[in-house]
């Protein structure tokens, strides 16, 4: 997600960014897991220590990208915003079916809480690494 | 094997005088709305019957796509000529946009609902440490398909758009493509074990 090539027309050129999709990829990942987690329990009560620990590496992970990308300097932020509209509408919607089986399910509470903050993470960071993915190649504002 | 025929590839896109790909085809969305209506009325009535269709058809319909653009699909467009490749990418890549998130959507709240049902949620199931290791394969391919794959499928298509598309970029793009769905591909076959052995207990 980092390569770089360098030649001579202007969209022959990959610029350099530092590794966001990875670090949104890995937010997903992290609260991946912690939804497994609270799947795993439902409707009982998950283990919340764990489930919280991973839903806070999402948020730390999602946050490092955000502020990486608001560092750079060369970038399609138009391109970046259109993908990240649309996607962000989708994910959303997956988001909300997501939360309503878990609360058909029979969560509540703390749990719940801790699904919610994990499907924010979820809904943010697929359209951040779908948008940045997009506007990476894309001609510079 | 794909690198082979993708390092020969080497060129700018389709030409000029192509038409401009629709990224989202707007066809397909009341499609995508009724899925979706489904397994909302499905998931808010309990009707097991309903809860069970959304399952097994949005299961089907993802396991079958993701074996067959895997394992079928993703060879022989590593093997197509770049031009040919192109124009199949931006019929093909645009309904699978639409199609994907629909049916994983469809799948995944009717299923959770099916296991709570069906008591496979419970500690105590003899079907409990299945329904876990299916959580755990749906959530790496959930992880490789929205991180990696999908990421991959939008950028071709909005580098296809452009007036002098990269074809280079367009190789890369379509190989990160490729491998990931040949890996999902093979981990619904891993799924398919766990279905029907949960299904058959």
């Amino acid at each position: 997600m980092s390569d770089t090539t360098i030649s001579t027309t202007s969209n022959d050129v990959d610029r350099t960014y530092p590794p966001i999709a990875w670090m949104s990829t890995l937010a997903l990942a992290a609260i991946v897991s912690g939804g497994i987690l609270m799947a795993t329990y439902a409707p009982r009560k998950a283990p919340l220590g764990v489930a919280t620990a991973l839903a806070a590496v999402g948020f730390v992970l999602l946050a490092s990208a955000w502020v990486s990308l608001s560092r750079v300097k060369v970038f399609s932020w138009t391109t970046f915003r259109n993908v990240y509209k649309w996607a962000q509408l989708v994910y959303v919607i997956q988001a909300g079916m997501i939360e309503f089986a878990f609360v058909r399910g029979g969560t509540r509470g703390a749990s719940l809480v801790i699904v919610t903050a994990m499907l924010v993470v979820f809904a943010t960071s697929v359209p951040m690494t779908m948008a940045f993915t997009v506007a990476r190649y894309a001609t510079p504002d | 094997m794909v690198d082979a025929v993708l390092d020969s590839t080497a060129q700018h896109g389709p030409p000029p005088d192509r038409p401009k790909i629709a990224v989202v085809p707007l066809a397909g969305l009341p499609f995508a709305g009724l899925a979706l209506a489904i397994v909302t009325v499905a998931i808010a009535t309990e009707w097991k019957w309903l809860l069970m269709f959304s399952h097994v058809v949005g299961g089907a319909l993802w396991t079958a796509l993701d074996l067959f653009v895997g394992l079928v699909l993703g060879p022989i467009m590593g093997r197509m000529s770049p031009a040919a490749r192109a124009e199949f990418a931006g019929r093909f890549m645009p309904k699978m946009v639409v199609i994907m998130p629909a049916i994983v959507t469809m799948n995944l709240g009717a299923g959770f609902q099916v296991a709570r049902l069906e008591g496979n949620l419970s500690a105590s199931s003899a079907n409990h440490a299945w329904l876990i290791f299916s959580f755990i394969v749906v959530g790496i391919m959930a992880v490789i398909a929205l991180g990696v794959l999908e990421p991959a499928n939008i950028a071709v298509i909005y580098e296809m758009n452009k007036p002098v598309p990269n074809g280079h970029r367009i190789e890369h793009l379509m190989k990160r493509f490729i491998y990931t769905a040949g890996i999902t591909g093979i981990m619904q076959v891993l799924t398919l074990i766990i279905m029907t052995r949960l299904a058959s207990r």
